[in-house]
């Protein structure tokens, strides 16, 4: 859980631009970390190559907050 | 070579414009993915005279208004290729008929087969490119879709729609290193303009400021300037390729 948290993290603040210790379970990608729509969907997808994963269209849409992806992947 | 190696697909590719466009491509260089729905045996020929020139080729059977079969199709091409550069969503049917004659079959299946498909396909596209940071689409639409013709409500009104598509594609993709455009040819002699009458080709004629109908080939020299860098700079643009039909 620690693990595939902290490198979802490390994943979004690379991308984002974000320091890494304002990002909590709760930050939401959209309303927290000011990413766009795209943005959420090129996240979603390097998560999918990361973690050698298929996040469908469906489950996507459900991925909120950072503790939603990573609840996500733990969950496979 | 303009392509060299690059990996495209062609939808609708085994015969009319769709085949110039894989044989022309084919001969830049580029591996092409030759997509067909009902005819396998054009399909195959095709890709031997792409292998003939000297290239790669592949025929792959889809029918691109269904999105089951273009995930299939999907798998396909990168499980085999891993990459995709270039699609052209060139597959189309007409199903003509005067506006309070048409059936609502007719109207569906010519909307899924030409707008239906380039969304279906170009999602999966855009997909996979976004990941690559690179790719480029070319959809094909049509005079008529800029200028409206009687007869053809169905056709029409989804080459529009493949318009629309086009620059809302473009726009969307564009910062991810993606381009598209379409072309919009005017009458072209292939199966789908061979079957009209002599009075309606010539009724055409008289709208042609060049005088003449066009070939496929003046078709596939455009698509492969837009496949190319020499239109690097250059996204969501309509090319209109119909001998001054539509200025």
């Amino acid at each position: 859980m620690a693990d595939t948290f902290n490198k979802v993290v490390e994943i979004i603040s690379e991308r984002l631009g974000k320091d890494a210790s304002t990002i909590t379970e709760n930050s939401k990608f959209r309303e927290d970390l000011g990413a766009d729509s795209l943005e959420v969907v090129e996240l979603i997808m390097q998560l999918e190559d990361e973690f050698e994963i298929e996040i469908s269209d469906e489950e996507a849409e459900k991925i909120v907050t950072v503790g939603d992806a990573v609840k996500f992947i733990d969950n496979l | 070579m303009q392509l060299q190696n690059k990996i495209v697909l062609v939808t609708g590719a085994s015969r009319g414009i769709g085949r110039a466009v894989a044989l022309e491509f084919g001969r830049a260089g580029a591996k092409v993915i030759v997509n067909y729905c009902g005819s396998q045996e054009k399909a195959e020929a095709v890709v031997a005279q792409i292998q003939a020139n000297g290239s790669e080729a592949m025929a792959v059977q889809a029918d691109v208004s269904s999105q089951e079969e273009v995930q299939k199709m999907f798998q396909t091409i990168l499980d085999t290729f891993g990459v995709l550069d270039i699609v052209v969503n060139n597959a189309g049917i007409t199903a003509d008929n005067l506006l309070i004659r048409m059936k609502e079959e007719e109207w569906d299946r010519v909307m899924d087969t030409n707008l239906k498909s380039v969304f279906l396909v170009s999602k999966l596209a855009a997909k996979q490119m976004m990941r690559q940071r690179h790719g480029n689409i070319i959809n094909m639409a049509s005079v008529v879709g800029l200028l409206g013709n009687a007869g053809q409500a169905n056709y029409v009104a989804a080459k529009s729609g493949v318009i629309g598509l086009t620059k809302t594609m473009a726009r969307e993709l564009a910062v991810r290193g993606i381009r598209v455009n379409a072309i919009a040819p005017g009458f072209i002699v292939t199966d789908m303009t061979e079957n009209l009458s002599d009075a309606v080709k010539e009724q055409m004629l008289q709208q042609i400021p060049l005088k003449k109908l066009g070939t496929p080939e003046h078709i596939a020299n455009v698509a492969l300037f837009l496949a190319s860098d020499q239109s690097a700079y250059m996204t969501g643009q309509i090319l209109s390729v119909d001998g001054g039909m539509h200025m």
